[in-house]
């Protein structure tokens, strides 16, 4: 039982790294580029959300929503800013103003809010319990990890439809294979990269909420190590790969959890990167990553 | 064909597999010797049942249409691809446990397509990297800057500077490669794949980009470098004048697949030949 | 032809300038020091800018020369300075000289962090662009995780350690040296400045003689092609393990340098963003300039300083400041706009 309790709350938090890696390999297919500031706009998703919620009294629903619009504007922003001028600039110029805003998020953050710990406050609690229990009480799940994970898997879903389907979405596929060739075909580059980052960004939102249901203390830096460890997933599943991302996210999750329950807890980082080390070893590009050839 | 330079006839004479070398080289082995050799990319056959032989002074070509697979020829030759099926033997060995740092190494300098030169480092750097191998000193020796140092650094210039002089670049030593003019680029690369002592030198389309009187000036110099280092070259060349010219052995290649090989003679009136490059129905 | 081996070029004239620079630096800071010119704040910075130039001339080493990014170089200099800060303690009284005591614990530092770029080098260096630098930032949290969970006592029989839980049965006058996530109090300050002058000097002698030898230039070789490298003969895992590998080396006598010039060491100083800390330095200070990763980082390790009156605001002016740069250095626009405005400046002074 204890058993299959880690495996859910593994799959709960891996959910959550698999939303957050979404906008990191949708950034780095698109526009080629580590942002690394996609961290903190999770921790700004989550101040907004907490603000709302506890101060102003908002449905925790529209608390969401609110923390949804403010990071998209704030992703669409950035980009505009801070990486559109940097188009041609080598990629080390790019990685280095991206880790700026980062530095900027998380000092602003702390100038506002100050660095005093918040607590976040469990939004799902239904008929008085925090979790659904099963086996006559032998296995307790927590309403964060079931919403969790039913977030992760529409979103899964709806972004796959999305870039499949959809105009919009085929020019963002058509953009991370060839954007010289894409803009010949007619297709608005610029927009196209900043709808994806309006898209990764809101999703950023969503996983700083549930980041904070789940682990409810909340400071400026709460964003950084999710977005490392997230960025790790996504590289572990194939950076640039949906469904890699889904894949490397859930599995660093409960590699994370069994970690800590398993072997040791002081430990469990070093095994996480130890097991990202041998996946990159054995498959280069990650587990659903494409194998490029250089052309010679 | 204005820029023909005065040629013998050469006369191919068989080897023990399926392909011929040059006379003058038939007591010896050839250099090189590919044997079905083929390569598969996913479902596509890039390369396939490729038999060539190389005599010891020979200078050979591999022409054929955009796409035919040239290229990947050089690849499998240098092991940036690995074979999917065949064997190679440089000079009688069996190259397939090696891997291009190795084949070279055994005797196999290239050029590029794509001109591949060290862009950010200075002509004579590029040379000197060709010499790499033939440089005696370690890292030690040259952190301390110990008397080996000085010593084959000194040897090292000199004999770049001399391998420059073949195409008449030793004043340009110091500037940056990647600032040269194209042309200058592609002989540069000549240059550096010399300097690592080849037997066997593959050209990838050494005359791209050349007017006629530069092309002109090449083929005397590609004829004088076999000359003077006496080793053999395998070209790729799209320009026929260079091509007929100087070649005594020529493959063709359409689809990966060999649809002729001999002498130029032969090639300018075999049907295949034509057929392939002029788009004449297959039948 | 004059006689080649003793041409000035452009590289020898760049490589003297910067040793000239460094002790020039040297010189004044060091006369300031002694007449008590400088403000106690920047006089606590001296050794730390010392571990922090050198820290971005080994990283330099890597980006710019070898050309490839790494996000985990903090772990190499937490690892020279924790094998530093260990030794120093365990022969303390063994030996007793300051300066030879700290020489051979940034040996130690060196040739510990050496051979953990080895051991990363083997895995990372088959890898390439991002996925390279992605492992090495997990091999950079790997190794702080470890240190943090690594006990080390010494007592009359030598050096005892264990790992994630503190086992250690120590003997009579025997005493702990680190301790897990406590890291290692108590350290004896026996970093000067003078000491990390030489370090930065024997840096840049280690770096521009390499770069300017048959290594060195494999090395760059394989940052411009690395497939043209392969074609001439050149080994690829070789010398880019050669790079890394002293890279990894230099990082290591910076940490023990940073580590002995300290009260205190602990692992999680060491982490992610002390790497991109370095990184900032080599980027800002230009790829492969070494003058510059000087530069750089001696201005941004005391530019926190210098900001104190901003307070609160430093680290967010930092931060502005970083991505101003980057965009001013970076995009073509901007750059055209102030090239033509310095263009004009020169004009006009010339006209004067």
């Amino acid at each position: 039982m204890t058993f299959l309790s880690h495996l859910i709350n593994g799959i709960s938090l891996g959910s959550i790294y698999a939303i957050i890696a979404l906008g990191y390999t949708m950034v780095y297919g698109i526009a080629k580029m580590l942002n690394f500031a996609h961290g903190d706009v999770i921790m700004v998703g989550a101040y907004i959300c907490f603000f709302a919620v506890a101060n102003y009294g908002l449905h925790p629903i529209l608390g969401i929503l609110l923390a949804m619009a403010v990071c998209t504007c704030l992703g669409m922003i950035i980009e505009k800013l801070a990486y559109k001028p940097l188009r041609q600039a080598p990629s080390l110029a790019v990685l280095i103003t991206a880790i700026g805003v980062s530095y900027f998020l998380q000092n602003g953050a702390q100038l506002l809010w100050t660095a005093n710990n918040k607590m976040f406050p469990n939004f799902l609690n239904f008929g008085g319990k925090t979790g659904l229990s099963l086996f006559e009480g032998q296995l307790v799940i927590s309403w964060t990890a079931i919403v969790t994970v039913v977030a992760c898997v529409v979103i899964m879903i709806a972004l796959t439809l999305f870039t499949g389907k959809t105009r919009i979405g085929k020019a963002m596929r058509a953009c991370s294979e060839d954007k010289g060739a894409a803009e010949l075909m007619g297709i608005n580059v610029n927009t196209t990269i900043s709808i994806t980052f309006a898209i990764g960004s809101a999703l950023a939102a969503i996983a700083g909420v549930l980041l904070c249901s789940a682990y409810p203390i909340l400071v400026p830096t709460t964003g950084s190590m999710p977005g490392i460890k997230a960025f790790t997933a996504a590289v572990f599943g194939g950076i640039g790969s949906i469904p890699g991302a889904l894949l490397g996210g859930v599995l660093l999750g409960v590699i994370e959890i069994f970690a800590k329950a398993y072997i040791s807890t002081q430990l469990s980082d070093a095994i996480v990167f130890a097991v990202l080390i041998v996946v990159l070893l054995v498959k280069p590009t990650g587990l659903l990553g494409k194998q490029i050839r250089e052309k010679v | 064909m204005s820029n023909t330079i005065k040629r013998e006839p050469t006369k191919l004479v068989p080897v023990p597999s399926r392909n011929k070398i040059p006379e003058r080289d038939a007591d010896k082995h050839p250099i090189l010797e590919c044997r079905h050799l083929g390569i598969d990319f996913g479902g596509l056959t890039a390369v396939n049942d490729l038999d060539l032989a190389i005599g010891r002074s020979e200078i050979a070509g591999l022409i054929g249409p955009n796409g035919a697979g040239k290229t990947t020829v050089f690849n499998l030759l240098t092991k940036v691809y690995q074979p999917t099926r065949g064997t190679i033997l440089l000079d009688g060995v069996d190259t397939h446990n090696m891997n291009t740092t190795q084949v070279n190494m055994a005797g196999i300098a290239r050029t590029f397509q794509n001109i591949r030169l060290f862009s950010n480092l200075s002509v004579e750097d590029n040379v000197k990297l060709g010499l790499h191998n033939h440089i005696k000193y370690g890292m030690w020796d040259g952190i301390f800057r110990l008397p080996s140092y000085w010593k084959e650094e000194k040897r090292a210039h000199e004999r770049a500077l001399e391998l420059l002089s073949i195409f008449d670049m030793q004043d340009l030593a110091d500037a940056k490669a990647g600032s040269l003019p194209y042309g200058a680029q592609r002989r540069l690369e000549i240059v550096r794949a010399l300097a690592t002592e080849p037997k066997l030198l593959l050209l990838d389309e050494p005359a791209a980009g050349m007017n006629p009187s530069e092309t002109a000036e090449l083929m005397e110099n590609i004829v004088k470098i076999r000359d003077t280092f006496n080793i053999a070259v395998l070209l790729i060349e799209h320009d026929m004048s260079l091509v007929m010219g100087i070649c005594e052995g020529i493959c063709v290649l359409d689809f990966g697949q060999t649809i002729a090989k001999g002498t130029p003679e032969e090639i300018q009136n075999d049907p295949e030949v034509i057929k392939a490059y002029l788009g004449g129905r297959k039948e | 032809m004059k006689k080649n081996t003793l041409r000035i070029t452009k590289t020898t004239k760049v490589n003297f300038a910067t040793y000239l620079m460094v002790i020039v630096a040297f010189v004044v800071l060091q006369s300031m020091s002694n007449a008590g010119m400088l403000k106690s704040a920047l006089q606590g910075q001296l050794v730390p800018i010392c571990a922090y130039v050198t820290m971005a001339l080994a990283l330099n080493l890597t980006v710019g020369v070898l050309g490839e990014l790494s996000l985990g170089h903090a772990g190499f200099m937490s690892v020279g300075a924790f094998a530093g800060a260990v030794v120093a303690s365990a022969l303390r009284d063994a030996i007793p000289a300051p300066g030879l005591l700290l020489a051979i614990s940034l040996l130690v530092g060196a040739a510990f962090a050496a051979i953990a770029g080895v051991l990363v080098g083997i895995p990372v260096l088959r890898l390439n662009g991002d996925y390279l630098a992605i492992v090495t930032l997990a091999f950079g949290e790997i190794i702080k995780s470890l240190i943090n969970n690594l006990y080390i006592g010494v007592d009359a029989k030598g050096l005892h350690s264990s790992f994630v839980q503190n086992t250690i049965a120590l003997g009579e006058g025997g005493r702990m040296i680190l301790s897990g996530p406590m890291g290692i109090p108590g350290i004896k300050k026996i970093s000067t400045f003078v000491a990390g002058f030489i370090l930065i000097m024997i840096t840049l002698v280690i770096i521009f003689d390499l770069v300017n030898s048959r290594s060195g230039r494999a090395i760059m070789a394989l940052r411009d092609n690395r497939i043209a490298a392969e074609s001439v003969g050149i080994h690829v895992t070789k010398y880019k393990m050669m790079a890394f590998v002293t890279s990894a080396a230099l990082a290591g006598a910076a940490g023990a340098l940073f580590a002995l010039g300290q009260n205190t060491i602990v692992a999680s100083k060491f982490d992610f963003n002390q790497s991109i800390l370095i990184l900032v330095f080599v980027v800002l200070g230009g790829q492969g300039r070494m003058w510059g990763s000087i530069i750089a980082a001696a201005a941004l390790t005391v530019l926190p300083e210098l900001l104190r009156e901003f307070a609160d605001y430093r680290m967010l002016v930092y931060a502005i400041v970083l991505i101003l740069v980057m965009l001013l250095t970076n995009n073509p626009t901007l750059k055209n706009f102030f090239g033509t405005i310095t263009a004009k400046f020169r004009k006009s002074e010339k006209g004067a």
